[in-house]
């Protein structure tokens, strides 16, 4: 071993010894590797997504506490290719895989594959079935209850609610909706008296609503799927009514709209979301895995909230046509995991 | 023409053999029997689709379904063959008939088969979406414990391969009905005037497609361990692709089933090749063609050459 390689070792040690000090029990990580094998990146989340993985496990890499976190994509959105590119990962040698799967059941072979070659699998977003792999899933049901607990606080008295959803058929549409009417039983003041398919883009949304409104009794408050909101609030002035109170789902263009809004009239309200930098959740928690953390199998992603505390920040943190990001730090996946274990 | 019959074998031979030197050389992990097997496991239910093609292409004809159909015979096995055995082997030889009942279809009204496939292609992907509404679906166990088994000193994967080629050469070419099918796709008219019923060698030609196929479906599942609707979507093009890479040409039955199985490795292992590269996933389309042209110019250039003297 040469000077600068053991120099280099006794300084990753010392960052990762600096890094953990409260967590002395885990094992260094500088010699691993992790790959990010995704499926798709044809749209602004994915963007963010990989843009979130880049800067966040770059910084990563050159702290030390990994040797490697290449992202990989593959050419097309199939599930057998993302398989082949699994199993390439494994002869590569990597130590953890994160994936945003193409399928949740479909790749279960190579999945399989790799727990047996001792590959620790991480799957977020897009998550598969298969045991030995470990989920980051969305609790869109709970984003749903969260919605109506925040107009409970903000409206005590109730009212008559109007709810937009996404896209018919969906998995995420019926979870949410289902949170959401979990939510009104739970707070009985509230009453949905109108629903509408918003297919979770603004002109829809927008479209979908005007129809519904002259139909309608006075709104105090609309609960939505995200990306639907700035649509709704269009509607609502369009028809001459007032603007009632429309949680909002992170977009940039909903986020002006209440920036705008609360400048001319002391509007409020909070928008709630999934981050795309919950890659580098993924990530943090793989890490944790391979440094010897016992992480149960199923965690939740935490929402990403903002309020009219943090608007200005994370509306000046979004590129135009985007959706507000966060990049997760160890810390956050410390917490994430110690709640899951609480949990159990 | 001897000389022409051995290098249609030879030229995808040696791509194989570059393109595994070359994968070799980049990752020496693969250079192991785990490795191997890794490397070529998916490539099998492509190889058996690719012998599926090439039994339509040697008529004559194309089949844009194979996609579709072998992504349906995969939900079928992840669900019917595993809860009833009995109602999924008959529910899979229905579609066999219903392949050979297509290819008499065709041949009878003179149809263009590219447009009669690929309406069918969405009648497969239709009836898959039923079968299958959201994936999932588990694979028989028989099944996972065939396509995991590991045989002494050569990997599954590659057994299997030899062992689809082996068959398949001797059904398609030794064999004297697939010496008549060839000639079907070389002069209908002729084979028809000698006797045979045309019709009835197409049907037999798209059932043996059928029956390729389904067993393609059904690996798959053995490796992916359940499956999805959309799961082998990609196969339509990669068949016809290892088809071709392997020696194979679109008119006058001139097919080599050995060469459709090393096609279909080598496709494989070309994205194999390319991940390893680190070849950013935009470019990796653009590769995987830009390899499969380097192939068919060198081909070109051989038969050109070969003509001329």
């Amino acid at each position: 071993m040469s000077i600068s390689k053991l120099l280099l070792s006794a300084a990753t040690v010392i960052v990762a010894a600096s890094g953990a000090s409260a967590e002395s029990h885990l094992a260094d990580t500088s010699d691993k590797q992790i790959a990010l094998s995704n499926n798709y990146a044809g749209n602004s989340w994915r963007q963010a997504m990989l843009t979130s993985w880049e800067e966040v496990t770059g910084g990563a890499v050159a702290d030390g506490i990994v040797a490697a976190a290449d992202a990989n994509t593959t050419s097309e959105n199939q599930a057998t290719e993302q398989a082949a590119q699994i199993q390439n990962m494994i002869l590569q040698g990597y130590d953890a895989i994160v994936i945003n799967a193409a399928s949740p059941t479909a790749l279960n072979g190579a999945i399989k594959e790799a727990c047996s070659a001792g590959v620790t699998v991480v799957s977020f977003d897009g998550i598969v079935t298969e045991p030995c792999a470990w989920r980051i899933a969305v609790d869109f049901n709970a984003m749903g209850q969260k919605q109506v607990e925040y107009l409970s606080e903000r409206l005590p008295d109730g009212g008559n609610l109007l709810e937009i959803r996404g896209l018919a058929g969906v998995f995420v549409d019926d979870e949410i909706s289902a949170g959401i009417h979990e939510g009104v039983e739970k707070f009985p003041q509230f009453e949905v008296v109108g629903s509408v398919h918003g297919d979770w883009a603004q002109d829809v949304a927008q479209k979908a609503v005007a129809g519904i409104l002259p139909s309608l009794p006075e709104i105090v408050g609309v609960v939505t799927q995200g990306g639907d909101g700035y649509g709704a609030a269009q509607a609502f002035k369009a028809a001459g009514r007032d603007t009632p109170l429309i949680v909002l789902g992170n977009r940039q263009d909903e986020m002006l709209w209440w920036k705008e809004q609360n400048e001319a009239n002391g509007y409020e309200t909070m928008s709630v979301s999934i981050a795309p930098g919950v890659s580098t959740l993924a990530f943090w928690v793989a890490q944790q895995i391979l440094a010897g953390e016992e992480v149960p199998k199923d965690l939740t992603v935490p929402f990403l909230t903002v309020t009219q505390d943090t608007l200005e920040e994370s509306l000046a943190a979004t590129p135009v046509g985007s959706v507000a990001n966060a990049n997760y730090t160890l810390e956050d996946a410390q917490r994430v995991i110690s709640e899951a274990k609480g949990a159990k | 023409m001897n000389f022409l019959s051995r290098y249609r074998i030879l030229l995808p031979v040696v791509s194989l053999t570059v393109l595994l030197a070359a994968t070799f050389y980049m990752q020496p992990r693969a250079m192991s029997y785990f490795g191997v097997n890794l490397l070529f496991n998916l490539a099998v239910p492509i190889a058996l689709a690719t012998i599926g093609q090439m039994m339509i292409i040697m008529v004559n004809d194309i089949d844009l379904s194979v996609g579709a159909f072998v992504s349906l015979v995969a939900c079928i096995t992840a669900t019917l063959l595993n809860d009833n055995p009995m109602l999924g082997v008959l529910v899979l030889a229905a579609l066999v008939l219903s392949y050979a009942a297509l290819g008499a279809l065709i041949h009878a009204l003179d149809l263009p088969a590219i447009v009669v496939t690929l309406g069918m292609s969405f009648i497969w992907g239709g009836l898959a979406l039923f079968i299958l509404p959201s994936p999932g679906g588990v694979s028989p166990d028989w099944l996972r414990s065939l396509m995991t088994v590991k045989p002494p000193l050569i990997p599954m994967a590659v057994a299997a391969s030899i062992l689809i080629a082996g068959v398949t050469h001797v059904l398609v070419i030794r064999s004297g009905i697939g010496t008549v099918l060839r000639g079907v796709g070389g002069n209908a008219r002729s084979v028809g005037r000698a006797g045979w019923k045309v019709i009835r060698l197409k049907a037999l030609a798209y059932g043996m497609a059928g029956l390729f196929n389904v067993f393609a479906g059904i690996a798959l599942v053995g490796l992916t361990t359940s499956a999805d609707a959309n799961i082998a979507l990609r196969y339509t093009l990669l068949t016809i692709a290892g088809v071709i890479l392997g020696g194979g040409e679109f008119v006058g039955g001139k097919v080599s089933p050995v060469g459709a199985v090393i096609g279909a490795l080598t496709l494989t292992l070309a994205a194999s090749f390319l991940s390893f590269m680190r070849l950013s996933s935009d470019w990796q389309i653009g590769a995987q063609g830009a390899v499969l042209i380097l192939v068919l110019t060198a081909r070109l250039l051989f038969t050109r050459r070969a003509r001329a003297s």
